[in-house]
């Protein structure tokens, strides 16, 4: 028997959300400074920023990475001090 | 003459509401209620309050689920009519997040809570907030936050700076502006902040909390004071 048309697969949509280039991340320069004395010594530089993962029903992949842009510029992500990635794999 | 009416916005998580109320009922003899953050009308107020604490137990980020609640709508527009809004601490984050301010507040550069007692000058008294002060005024005032380190990129800081939206910087007791002055590592020492249109004002150290001497210091009653000010020339 085949699904009900109204069923749309289902994704898992993830925002990976970094502070923007200038925008001081004190929280990297701790994990910096602790890598650095676990004798990481080629550790360069650390940013520290967050992955949102959320699970979302779409027709296709452009519809949940669509989708995930616009959760990230209305609230998952402040452009003032935030960049973001977004990406889509189906789960069902 | 009526007195004055001011509304305090309690968001799930405030924890200054009732300081701020507290404040300016009984040390500045306003007229005073509590608004829930799900109410549509803010038309009885003269000036509106968004107070500090931890709204949505700064899910996300300080401020952004806050920005989303029912009250906000209303305070936009009231906000747009060239009322006064002030917010304080948390209340300064939801503004920032809610665009009514520019810019942002980001974790203090010591990675540490900040609690304890500050000074900071005031840059502006031609705001709905401190037109009872002078510039150069020092404030000694206490401050409670973890992420208090406003920032905005460079091409905006000039902005704010040429249009006079910097309200006041944190500041040794003697006035001067430095470094060490500014624990928390904010861009250009900024503690307080306006709109272009001055009559919105966000804040982190907390007035509300030093308004008289028998709580450390009473500093913050020239500052909510201004409000008098601001109310008086209204109303001529």
């Amino acid at each position: 028997m085949s699904e009900p048309e109204s069923v749309q697969p289902r994704w898992i949509v993830e925002a990976e959300i970094m502070p923007r280039q200038g925008v001081n991340d004190p929280q990297g320069e701790a994990v910096m400074s602790g890598l650095r004395s676990l004798q990481f010594t080629g550790t360069q530089r650390v940013r520290v920023g967050k992955l949102i993962r959320v699970e979302v029903t779409a027709a296709s992949e452009a519809d949940a990475l669509d989708q995930g842009t616009r959760m990230c510029e209305r609230l998952l992500a402040n452009p003032v001090i935030e960049e973001f990635v977004v990406s889509a794999a189906r789960i069902g | 003459m009526t007195r004055i009416r001011a509304g305090v916005i309690s968001f799930p998580g405030s924890n200054g509401d009732h300081d701020a109320l507290h404040a300016l009922e009984h040390d500045l003899g306003l007229s005073v209620r509590r608004v829930d953050y799900r109410e549509t009308n803010l038309d009885e107020f003269d000036a509106i309050v968004l107070p500090g604490g931890f709204a949505y137990g700064d899910a996300l980020r300080c401020g952004a689920i806050a920005r989303f609640s029912p009250v906000m709508a209303p305070l936009r527009a009231f906000a747009e009519e060239g009322r006064p809004v002030l917010g304080i601490c948390n209340g300064f984050q939801v503004l920032c997040e809610a665009h009514l301010l520019p810019g942002a507040l980001l974790r203090n550069r010591t990675l540490n809570f900040h609690c304890f007692w500050t000074h900071m000058r005031i840059e502006q008294s031609n705001t709905s907030w401190t037109a009872g002060l002078a510039n150069a005024d020092v404030l000694r005032l206490p401050v409670a936050h973890g992420e208090g380190s406003y920032y905005v990129e460079d091409g905006q800081l000039a902005d704010l700076e040429r249009e006079g939206q910097v309200v006041a910087r944190y500041c040794s007791p003697d006035g001067t502006v430095n470094e060490c002055a500014n624990r928390n590592g904010s861009v250009a020492s900024i503690a307080a902040i306006c709109n272009v249109r001055r009559n919105v004002v966000g804040l982190m150290p907390h007035p509300e909390r030093a308004t008289n001497s028998l709580i450390g210091g009473s500093d913050g009653l020239r500052f909510l004071g201004g409000i008098l000010e601001t109310a008086l020339t209204a109303a001529t």
